[in-house]
Formats: C-alpha cells, sequence, structure tokens
C-alpha cells in the first residue's frame, strides 16, 4: 500500500441520530478525516443491501452505516434491519473475495459529537491498513 | 408460491467467466414474493457481478437489468424478442421454468439459471418460508384437516405418525414438527380422531413427478 492512500469512505447517517452528531462534532470544534463523506438519511432502515453495494462498486474503500442506538430508532426498528443488511453485504464480500470490514454499522445518538469523530478516525484507519479497495474503476 | 434460493455468486460467476456482456432478467411472479428474483434482487446481483470482474482489475462486465411481468407465459418472454441477441448469456433469476421458456423462444442464446427452485411453499414469517405442497397431482388434505403429509411428512406417510415422531418433532430436524403429529392433536381437539381409524390406501403416484412430465389441458381456454 502506497504511503499517500488516503481513503474515499462513505458514511450514511440518519438525521436523528449520527447526522446530528456530525453536526454537534462541528459546533464542538472537533476534528475528523476529511475521508469521510456523510450521507444523510431519513433513517438507517432506508439503506438498503444494493446501496452499499454500489458504492463498493463505484470505488469507495469504505462504506458504514450510522445509526441510532439500538432501542432507540426513531422508526422502532429501523436501524435493527439496517444491521441484517449490514451482515449481508459483508458475508456477500467474503464471498467476492473482498474484506468484508470494509462495510460496517455503528449506532450513537445525536449527543455523541465526540463519539462521531472518533468512528470516523476508527473506520479511516480501518480502511487505511487495508489498503484500497480491490475494485477497480475509471472515476470515482 | 414457488420458492427458490439464489445460487452462490461463485457458481454464477463461473456461469459467466466468458462473457463481457450479460443480461440478469428478474420476474415479478413467485420470486419476486418470496423476495429471490424480484427488482431488488436483479439489481444486487447485477452489482455483485460487476463488483467482482472489477476486483483486482479483471475484465469488466457489461450488465444490463431487466424485469419481467413472468417469465412462464410467452407474451411476457417475448418482450426481450428485439434485444436478446444483444448479450453474450442472459441470466435468469426466475424459477427453473424462467430459463426453459426463454431457451425455448430463443434457441440461439445462453440462458443460466441464477436460482435454485425449491418447492410450494409460503411465508411463515418475514424471511422464513417452509413447504406445504408437494404437487403431487391428487389433494388429500381435507382427510387429514387441512395439513399435508405428503408434503410436511418426510416419509410422505399416508398413515402416521411413525417411530420418528417425538414430542411432537420429527427425528430428522429438532426445529421440524412432526405433522403427523399435528394431524392427530388436531384430530383431538375436534373430536375426530376415529376418522384416523380409516387405513388411508397407498397412494396412485401416476399423477405425481412418477408419472412423467404433466401437462394441464383446459379445453374451454384453447384457441
Amino acid at each position: 500500500m502506497s504511503e499517500d492512500f488516503e481513503p474515499k469512505i462513505l458514511a450514511f447517517c440518519c438525521k436523528y441520530c449520527a447526522y446530528a452528531a456530525a453536526d454537534l462534532a462541528g459546533s464542538m470544534r472537533l476534528s475528523y478525516p476529511p475521508n469521510v463523506k456523510v450521507i444523510q438519511i431519513p433513517c438507517t432502515g432506508r439503506i438498503d443491501i444494493v446501496h452499499i453495494l454500489k458504492a463498493i462498486e463505484d470505488g469507495a474503500d469504505g462504506v458504514y452505516v450510522a445509526g441510532c442506538m439500538e432501542g432507540d430508532c426513531h422508526f422502532v426498528s429501523g436501524n435493527l434491519r439496517a444491521r441484517k443488511r449490514v451482515e449481508y453485504v459483508k458475508k456477500t464480500l467474503t464471498e467476492l473475495g473482498i474484506e468484508p470490514e470494509r462495510v460496517e454499522i455503528y449506532n450513537l445518538s445525536s449527543a455523541m459529537g465526540p463519539r462521531f469523530a472518533e468512528i470516523a478516525h476508527e473506520m479511516t484507519d480501518r480502511i487505511r491498513k487495508l489498503g484500497p479497495t480491490p475494485v477497480k474503476t475509471r472515476t470515482v | 408460491m414457488i420458492v427458490a434460493n439464489r445460487k452462490s455468486l461463485s457458481e454464477i460467476l463461473d456461469m459467466v467467466k466468458d462473457c463481457n456482456k450479460i443480461l440478469v432478467a428478474g420476474c415479478k411472479g413467485c420470486v419476486t414474493v418470496c423476495n429471490v428474483g424480484g427488482l431488488k434482487e436483479v439489481q444486487v446481483l447485477a452489482s455483485c457481478l460487476k463488483i467482482a470482474r472489477k476486483k483486482d482489475g479483471g475484465k469488466p462486465l457489461e450488465v444490463e437489468e431487466i424485469l419481467l411481468e413472468r417469465q412462464c407465459d410467452p407474451e411476457y418472454i417475448e418482450q426481450v424478442k428485439d434485444t436478446v441477441g444483444n448479450y453474450d448469456a442472459v441470466v435468469s433469476m426466475a424459477c427453473g421454468v424462467g430459463p426453459q421458456f426463454l431457451s425455448e423462444a430463443y434457441p440461439n442464446q445462453k440462458f443460466y439459471p441464477a436460482v435454485n427452485t425449491t418447492f410450494f411453499g409460503g411465508a411463515v414469517a418475514h424471511g422464513i418460508w417452509e413447504e406445504r405442497c408437494a404437487g403431487c397431482g391428487t389433494c388429500i388434505i381435507h382427510y387429514f384437516d387441512g395439513l399435508c403429509p405428503i408434503a410436511r411428512c418426510s416419509k410422505s406417510l399416508m398413515n402416521g405418525p411413525c417411530g420418528g415422531s417425538s414430542h411432537g418433532k420429527c427425528e430428522i430436524a429438532e426445529d421440524l414438527d412432526c405433522i403427523w403429529d399435528m394431524i392427530v392433536k388436531k384430530k383431538m381437539a375436534q373430536g375426530r380422531l376415529d376418522d384416523l381409524r380409516y387405513l388411508t390406501p397407498a397412494k396412485d403416484w401416476r399423477t405425481a413427478r412418477d408419472g412423467g412430465p404433466r401437462r394441464s389441458i383446459r379445453e374451454e381456454l384453447t384457441k
């Protein structure tokens, strides 16, 4: 892996928790790696297997879904469904010979700004160690 | 409905290993209902195949997607007649009927099945399907209060239960209900246990697969 590898990471963040936590992290002037591109979603239950796969197909080095704490989902069970879908994608990636650690799901609340920054660091470090995605694309 | 499971990605990838451009064809029938070959599953398979081929800079695979109303009726199969020749192969996500109807309609094209067709059944809960019918051609469930011993007894016993029934479960799996235990309990609950004094004679299996491939003709519908 080259020293200057900068991972491209996509974060699907629930507007009721992780996205608000990202806002809070900003208000608290906490820095987190610019490698993470945040996409707001109405609930992690909106995330489908194909959304994560498309990101991988289009060259993302890592993808994570960040939703509410288990039991606290604004839509009752969206985060639990998302967990199962992320697990499915992990299994699929394993079948395809791609590291399943490139995909992850996290749970946090809107009050956890520092945790949001921590997750962004954690995922960036993880992907940096794994190296660039083996999925080669011409343009990302 | 007909229930199926998707084949492993490695098996499907092996089928299309020499292809540069394929069509993944889903079906809006049974396989959509059992979440195996509908719109979403077509998108997932197409994406997986593309990822696999892009991995480590492999030969890119162009994948197009289509969802047919049904793949078990010629009028819907006809919908791809102008485009079916544009691909190196077509991967059908319908039950076993789909790729066969397609093959019969377009003898010059290669059709691969992406799913293993398993049984006639229904969803007992979200994401869980169970077998309910064996398509034996002579329904007898009215003798057993709506419970089919042909499809649901591991031995298809007509006069059960056998010695493998224990605490309401079948000996082949701890989580499999013994259908004969259920039949007896239902007869008892309905006060009709005496029905089971009748010894059901051996079944005529000629109406099932044992009689060879079957055909159904409805004269009033034929042209």
